[in-house]
């Protein structure tokens, strides 16, 4: 494998008169943050290595808006929707993959009444189309067997309905899957939706992600896998707080399938 | 004369409860009414089969098991006994006795099926009062439950009790009186209706005079129905009304997915104004009147969310499903969905008392700070656990959504760090201070 990745950007390939076959949206934290970044890499090792025909925005790239949505901030929001709409559709964008569910969410969800209709797709279900095309190959490695606790991000479980895609691919890499007391549709949140990731929480027993941590903790995991970078993160302090930091590993499902290749 | 004064008394109370019940109908809708408009015409297939699934079929109920099953016991015991109901609503007008006697074995069938499920219901709401005041199940114990809200509940349950007992007493003593052959109450027939479970209730009659019997089955038949009345008006005044506003509320309630926030046009109208550098900033706006536009952004009142809010407000039988499924709530933080939902319901009811008595709706007090604090507000994580917990499609989330747009969007009174955060979005198109021209920096690091 070569080191470098190769990221075409959408102007690039405009320039080139070539349309790619799928857009990532790479979104702030996959952008800017140092943990999310490594999620990021990932993705693009598994797009490089089979071969799909994919572009970034780049630094055309800018916020969806959600968080400014959920803290009530409509005008932002809208603001954020339009500027981005403006760009992809003028980039003649059709299908989008991103590998966080808050831009999924919003991209998907919200920018049609915007005049943004594109087909929206987690990193998730995108591999699991990858898999199911043949053109991923995913076999144990060195998770077989391991114990692994999934947890679900709300906006792609609850708010979207995808449950399956993540579980999917952890059975794929042939884990011990194990599922904390809440799960599914009744998944316990990491704490960082509706623009708390950007705020004090309010006064209370204990944080958010403290508590889901203990919940992870319960079950025993090797692993915690995540397909969000807002719960990794969240999860993340969670397992430091508890000092189990040597014990569980919180990893996204698209890095643990990457490591699993060796990538 | 005298021997119609039964029916003319039963006639004259039923018309009552009936007037009474219509009056409370009417200040409901009025006060629904009061909300905004919303569309919800849409989809009408997909919405029945959504009532009949969710509110006829009670499958969010079962999410809960024991609950749930006790739940679904007590529906079908006050869905089938009404049955009975209306057969005792006839006999009190006509002054006939056990009308529905004339089908013979399936009238038996009905009377038995009655009475079991009489019987499970005492059983059921007996469990449903020992889990409410003495297991510590920590939904029941929350502080906006305290109060009122406490002997709501209880009241609830006792009027199910006596209105079980007096049921089955009233079959008791109607068996004895036909084993006694009572005339008006024995038949050529044999014995009307079948009594499985009042049977075991006769040795308390044995040796009661046929006056005596008759006393107290009359009196158990009047208390029954009367008790029936008197709980259909009570229903406005407690959190019980869910048993009819479950149905509308559960074919108005969301279809979409839960992730997807309504979209404020009016918001979209004056955003593409400043978008478009064309756009006339003076030009009338579209349609010509001031009308179209909302006077505020977002909810500091109930009148500014909309009726199917409202409605869902007073379809809220405190349950706490949501609450208790709240990241906030279960880690000690004040928010909990059912008390927005609660809040939401009282201080309609205090706007719909002004109303009432011909006054302005005062603005001393509000649906903001007065009931709902932005404590409680901004410790929402709009995970979607409340709505998804909701046995009736109640949606707590889009009110908490609706007050978090009045306060930024017209008193600029978010969390200074979230102030932060929305600063840098506005500057650099993300929520932390870094430049969009380095969003790409990442490729270039080592992989």
């Amino acid at each position: 494998m070569s080191d470098s990745l190769k990221v075409p950007t959408m102007a690039s390939y405009l320039a080139e008169g070539k349309q790619p076959e799928v857009l990532f949206w790479v979104g702030c934290a996959g952008s800017f943050d140092d943990r999310a970044k490594k999620i990021t890499k990932a993705f693009v090792k598994i797009l490089n290595n089979t071969n799909v025909d994919f572009a970034v925005l780049g630094t055309e790239e800018g916020c969806t808006g959600d968080p400014a949505k959920r803290a009530g901030n409509e005008f932002l929001f809208q603001m954020q929707a339009m500027t981005n709409i403006e760009v992809m559709n003028a980039y003649e964008v059709k299908k989008i993959v991103t590998a966080c569910p808050h831009c999924f969410n919003t991209i998907k969800n919200e920018y049609p009444a915007l005049g943004g209709d594109y087909e929206v797709i987690h990193h998730t279900q995108f591999l699991k189309q990858l898999l199911n095309e043949g053109r991923l190959k995913v076999e144990g490695g060195k998770f077989k067997g391991k114990r692994i606790t999934y947890h679900d991000p709300c906006y792609l479980g609850r708010a979207n309905g995808e449950y399956e895609a993540p579980r999917d691919l952890l059975r794929k890499l042939e884990v011990e899957l194990v599922e904390m007391k809440s799960c599914k549709s009744k998944g316990l949140c990491c704490g960082a939706g509706g623009a708390q990731m950007f705020k004090d929480a309010e006064k209370g027993d204990k944080e958010v992600n403290i508590h889901r941590t203990e919940q992870a903790v319960d079950v025993k995991p090797e692993v915690i896998a995540a397909g969000c970078p807002f719960c990794n993160t969240m999860m993340t302090d969670g397992v430091k707080n508890k000092e189990k930091q040597d014990e569980i590993e919180v990893l996204d499902v698209v890095e643990m399938i990457a490591n699993a290749e060796d990538l | 004369m005298l021997e119609f004064l039964p029916q003319v008394l039963f006639t004259l109370v039923l018309i009552g409860a009936i007037i009474f019940f219509a009056k409370n109908v009417s200040s409901l809708k009025r006060n629904i009414n009061l909300g905004r408009d919303v569309d919800r015409t849409d989809q009408k297939d997909k919405r029945f089969k959504k009532m009949m699934r969710v509110a006829l079929g009670q499958s969010k109920m079962v999410a809960r098991p024991i609950a749930g099953i006790l739940h679904i016991i007590v529906y079908v015991g006050f869905v089938i006994i009404n049955i009975e109901v209306l057969e005792i609503i006839i006999d009190g007008v006509a002054g006939t006795h056990r009308i529905f006697g004339f089908l013979g074995p399936v009238y038996d069938v009905l009377i038995a099926s009655f009475e079991v499920l009489a019987f499970l219901v005492l059983v059921s709401v007996i469990v449903f009062w020992i889990r409410r005041n003495m297991m510590n199940i920590r939904r029941f114990l929350a502080r906006e439950l305290k109060g009122w809200p406490k002997n709501d509940a209880n009241n609830i349950l006792y009027f199910e009790v006596v209105l079980m007992v007096l049921f089955l007493t009233m079959n008791a003593t109607d068996y004895q009186l036909q084993l006694l052959g009572a005339s008006h109450y024995a038949s050529d027939a044999g014995i009307v209706g079948s009594f499985p479970i009042s049977q075991f209730l006769l040795p308390i009659f044995d040796g009661m005079s046929v006056g005596t019997l008759i006393v107290i089955e009359r009196a158990c038949w009047w208390l029954h129905i009367v008790g029936i009345l008197i709980f259909l008006n009570y229903l406005y005044y407690s959190k019980h009304l869910h048993i009819l506003l479950a149905f509308p509320n559960v074919y108005f309630s969301n279809l979409d997915q839960l992730g997807k926030f309504k979209n404020l046009e009016a918001v979209t109208n004056e955003v593409k104004l400043m978008m478009d550098p064309n756009a006339d900033p003076f030009a009338e706006p579209e349609g010509g009147d001031e009308e179209d536009i909302p006077e505020k952004f977002g909810a500091s009142d109930v009148q500014d969310l909309n009726w199917f809010q409202l409605l869902s407000a007073y379809t809220c039988t405190e349950c706490g499903r949501c609450t208790s499924e709240c990241p906030a709530n279960q880690t000690g933080k004040k928010l909990s969905p059912r008390k927005i939902m609660m809040d939401t319901r009282d201080r309609l009811e205090e706007v719909g008392k002004q109303i009432d008595k011909g006054e302005e709706v005062s603005t001393d007090k509000q649906l903001l700070d007065d009931y709902i604090t932005r404590e409680e507000l901004w410790a929402c994580t709009t995970c979607n656990a409340c709505v998804d917990a909701c046995p009736v499609g109640i949606d707590p989330l889009s009110i908490i959504m609706d007050m978090r747009q009045y306060l930024v969007m017209e008193q600029s009174a978010a969390p200074a760090e979230l102030n932060n955060a929305m600063s840098n979005i506005e500057n650099n198109s993300a929520p932390w201070p870094y430049n969009q021209q380095d969003r790409l920096d990442w490729a270039k690091e080592e992989a």
